[in-house]
């Protein structure tokens, strides 16, 4: 009885000492925080998170390579229980879906009737698939039998997949499973980091929008009544939605090919739509939010584009805090938009929206006066982002420039936000014929001046205001003399009382560019005035900043950065919105602060910015997209309702409202979706005929590879 | 001549899957693709081979010996699981490639029967070492065979039209019997 007793005891004693000898000899230097989230995985070893069984996806999670949500057995719990012992914020876990670039679907054309094997691979052995297109989607479900999580369901009036956001788990099996290569599995940070390429193809407004939103998208939702997707289109590019549905000039609707017979989209009315709807449910569509990298970013001015930087780097995952000198956020849309065309508490939703995502914002504070760069830099912060405006508004060097009722117009605009006294007077003058001297022009004749005149060097075709400004501008009453150049400033006890202006005449440069300004002789006139205020033209403030970090700057007194990577003179320091490019639009200053957070993600995580393949930067050639036969005609009804210009006066009340769901709707289906090609012709109603010109379809964004699934 | 019928039989005639059905879990679970059956094929063999000699041993000059042929399938165990976890720290340190390739499927295969039977095996059959060692390739050579068979078959099960019903583990464990019935076709080959 003894014997065989200590035998085994004897066996499993020796086993144990080998096997305990053995782990110390060949031990290997592991993180210990690999064998704690193994054990805290379920240990199934199925391989779904597409690792090489449990202990490779622990390695995996602890190298960040993979999120903390892969497993998917496992589900939500795991991933909290994991993401709470590594210290991550799971909440936000970047979710990885898969989504497929095609929407061609039925309405591709056939090459023959097909009867085989109901299996995409099957059906591709025979001449490389039936329908015409060679990327599109054969549409037999092969993704929908490949995915074991019922996250797939082939549509049957378009043919095409329909991928559930909440099912679908990421594990890439109907990418492996798709023989065509058209799905992909994209997370948020794809589509913050990606930029528009030549090899895409793109609608012109897509083209044409500086923020690159993806228009066609935003309306096709809006089109199906879904605000809230629509709305998620437009953050993924544009985190003031509210403020930019109210003041951009759309650029994008320059471009619409409606205007080849019709009167283009009214893009931003729909924006402007989705984003009031938001705001009126007083409940925000949910953002993803990465998890934490660990990295802290410093945000320098609390603008557009200071807010749109800090919006993405930390949906990116890295933490952020924002320097503002003023002690509100906002830049330029509070301190100078006035209150008739955007409201404060207007931008303060939009303003929250950013601020929610658990973003740290420090007011009253100046850099170059209360703190600088390198403090910033030994601090704790890895990069550092620039975005300060142009504060700084130019005043013009005339005679008599010391009188008093001569401001600039930012000045004059920043006081009906401020503590500082407003200014008012009986007659305006003001020079220039940008948004902000509009702005200025306007404001004047709400605060009770009698006369407003503007005057502007330049043809009335060179005004740069967006056109409708100049046009409510002069139905208020505002009285514009082009072709009309300053003299000098007159006073009285130093005292403004007047100006003297002098007719000009304008002669094409040969180089192009601005046209030279010749003087009429004797044309000379004075015009009575006591408040005087200059829209001329604005630059950084960049003196302290320069004399603290040596900053280098542009002979504009711009910051001087790299035009691919925004970086500044100095290493980790980048610059973008006004303060870069001069005072130019809140979109552009947007996207300048999404672009700014690709590099300074890039610059934090990896040390090197890579460069955007075929970036775009011209307008495609109108070719590359199919061409347009027999547009039915329909005209614009998304009219926005104004008040009329009684109501106005005395009252900064908003002039324009936001169009009505129907008329958004309506407006959303005018889209002509250009960019989508593959129509079969024989089925199309005539008014939407199309001629497919080559039109390369999207790149495929993969960010996960394709790893062979074990087991 | 004799090695060579041992070869042969217990690759194909008494083929270890097919013919004696041990070790049918990773048959059905990891013979969903050819690369993957490649690997745990591969673990298979590797592991079969060490084990036997090692349970061989312990078996002819330690349980042998002292009269305790009973306590073999208790201790078979011991010895097999504690190889594989030996293997793997080993390989962990020494080769993090072969790790990589075989890691996973080592611990899978801990406590595989078809292992086990092969060990088993051995000693009722009281093979010398040589005979041992034979039996031992031949027999996980023959594991590996079926499986990736099994593998390329389930490939293409999977683009072709199968009722409802009969989707998945149904068709595959029909493929498997029908295999099964092909091997067992040998039998008057050898025996
Ligand atoms: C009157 C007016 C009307 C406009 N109308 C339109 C329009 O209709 N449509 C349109 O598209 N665009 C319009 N614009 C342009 C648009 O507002 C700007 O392009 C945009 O605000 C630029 O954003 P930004 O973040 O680069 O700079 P800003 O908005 O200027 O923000 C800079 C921020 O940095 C802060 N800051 C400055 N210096 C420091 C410092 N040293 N330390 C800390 N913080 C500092 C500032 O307080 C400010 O908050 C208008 C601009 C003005 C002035």
């Amino acid at each position: 009885m003894t014997a065989p007793i200590l035998l085994l005891t004897g066996i499993a004693f020796i086993a144990a000492i080998i096997l305990g000898i053995a782990s110390r000899l060949f031990f290997v230097d592991e993180d210990p925080r690999i064998e704690a989230v193994a054990n805290l995985l379920p240990g199934a070893n199925c391989g779904g998170c597409g690792q090489a069984g449990c202990n490779s996806a622990a390695e995996a999670i602890v190298a960040r390579k993979v999120e903390v949500n892969v497993c998917v057995v496992g589900g939500t719990e795991t991933a909290e229980e994991i993401g709470e012992y590594l210290g991550y914020d799971v909440a936000g876990a970047e979710p990885m879906l898969a989504c497929s670039s095609c929407e061609g679907g039925y309405r591709a054309a056939r090459k023959y009737h097909y009867s085989g094997l109901q299996d995409c691979r099957a059906a591709l052995q025979l001449y490389h698939g039936f329908i015409r297109c060679e990327n599109g989607c054969l549409g037999l479900g092969s993704c929908e039998r490949a995915c074991r999580f019922s996250a797939i369901r082939m549509d049957p009036e378009s043919g095409l997949p329909i991928f559930d956001p909440e099912r679908c788990v990421g594990c890439g099996s109907c990418i492996e499973t798709c023989p065509k290569g058209i799905i992909s599995l994209v997370g948020e940070k794809t589509k913050i980091l990606h930029w528009n390429q030549y090899t895409q193809c793109l609608s012109p407004c897509r083209q044409r929008c500086p923020a690159q939103i993806d228009i066609p998208k935003y309306l096709a939702h809006a089109r199906r009544g879904e605000y809230g997707a629509a709305l998620s289109a437009i953050k993924d590019k544009n985190p003031l939605p509210v403020s930019t549905g109210r003041v951009c000039p759309e650029l994008c609707a320059t471009q619409c090919r409606r205007t080849i017979n019709d009167d283009p989209l009214a893009i931003n009315s729909i924006k402007r739509f989705v984003s009031d709807w938001e705001r009126s449910s007083g409940k925000r569509i949910p953002v993803p939010v990465a998890a934490d990298t660990g990295h802290k970013i410093a945000v320098v001015g609390g603008g557009p584009s200071g807010l749109s930087a800090a919006y993405y780097l930390r949906r990116l995952g890295h933490q952020v805090e924002i320097f503002e000198m003023m002690p509100k956020l906002g830049g330029m849309p509070r301190y100078g938009i006035p209150e008739y065309r955007l409201s404060e508490e207007q931008l303060q939703w939009d303003i929250d929206g950013v601020l929610e995502l658990g973003i740290t914002a420090h007011t009253n504070v100046t850099l170059g006066k209360d703190f600088t760069i390198q403090f910033l830099l030994k601090n704790g912060f890895d990069a550092v982002y620039l975005a300060i405006g142009a504060w700084h508004g130019r005043l013009l060097p005339l005679e008599g420039k010391e009188l008093t009722g001569i401001y600039s117009g930012i000045d004059y605009l920043r006081r009906f936000h401020t503590d500082e006294e407003t200014i008012t007077g009986q007659n305006f003058v003001i020079i220039g014929a940008g948004n902000v001297a509009m702005d200025c022009a306007r404001s004047a004749l709400r605060t009770g001046a009698s006369s407003v005149h503007l005057i502007f060097r330049f043809s009335r075709d060179l005004m740069e205001a967006n056109a409708h400004e100049i046009a409510d501008a002069e139905k208020e009453g505002v009285v514009m003399s082009c072709l009309v150049s300053p003299v000098r400033f007159i006073g009285e006890g130093g005292r403004l009382t007047g100006i003297e202006v002098q007719k000009v005449t304008l002669q094409e440069r040969a180089g192009g560019g601005l046209p030279d300004v010749i003087p009429v002789e004797g044309s000379n006139e004075v015009l009575p005035c006591d408040v005087l205020i200059q829209a001329v033209g604005q630059a950084a403030d960049l003196n302290d900043i320069i004399e603290a970090d040596g900053l280098a700057k542009t002979r504009y007194n711009t910051i001087d950065a790299d035009e691919e990577t925004l970086q500044t003179s100095l290493p980790g320091v980048f610059a973008g919105g006004d303060c870069y490019s001069g005072p130019r639009l809140l979109v552009e200053a947007i996207a300048a602060g999404r672009y700014a957070a690709r590099s300074i993600h890039y610059y934090v995580t990896t040390g090197e910015i890579p460069a955007i393949e075929y970036r775009q930067r011209e307008m495609m050639a109108p070719a590359m997209i199919d061409s347009l036969v027999n547009v039915v005609p329909q005209p614009t009804n998304a009219i926005k309702p104004i008040i009329p210009l009684e109501e106005r006066m005395a009252t900064f009340r908003e002039v324009e409202g936001t169009i009505s769901e129907r008329q958004c709707q309506l407006e959303a289906t005018r889209c002509l979706n250009c960019g989508i090609y593959c129509y079969d012709q024989d089925d199309l109603p005539l008014d939407q005929l199309r001629i497919a010109k080559s039109c390369p379809n999207e790149p495929h964004i993969v960010e996960k590879e394709k790893n062979a699934l074990a087991a | 001549m004799d090695l060579f019928y041992l070869a042969i039989s217990s690759t194909f005639v008494n083929n270890i899957l097919l013919a004696q059905y041990l070790g049918h879990c990773p048959f059905l679970g990891v013979s969903k693709r050819i690369g993957t059956a490649l690997g745990m094929a591969a673990a298979i063999i590797f592991v079969t081979i060490l084990s036997a000699i090692f349970t061989w041993s312990t078996f002819t000059y330690v349980l042998r010996p002292y009269g305790l042929e009973f306590l073999q399938t208790l201790t078979f165990i011991l010895i097999i699981a504690s190889l594989v976890q030996l293997v793997e720290i080993i390989l962990k340190k020494k080769s993090k490639a072969l790790y990589n390739a075989l890691g996973v499927y080592l611990a899978l295969i801990t406590t595989n029967c078809a292992v086990m039977g092969v060990a088993l095996l051995i000693t009722r059959k009281e093979l010398g070492f040589i005979e041992m060692l034979v039996f031992a390739i031949a027999s996980s050579v023959g594991y590996a065979l079926a499986l990736l068979l099994f593998a390329g078959h389930r490939e293409r099960l999977q683009i072709s039209a199968i009722p409802k019903s009969m989707q998945g583990t149904a068709i595959a464990l029909v493929t498997a019997g029908i295999m099964s019935l092909a091997f067992i076709g040998f039998r008057g080959m050898a025996a």
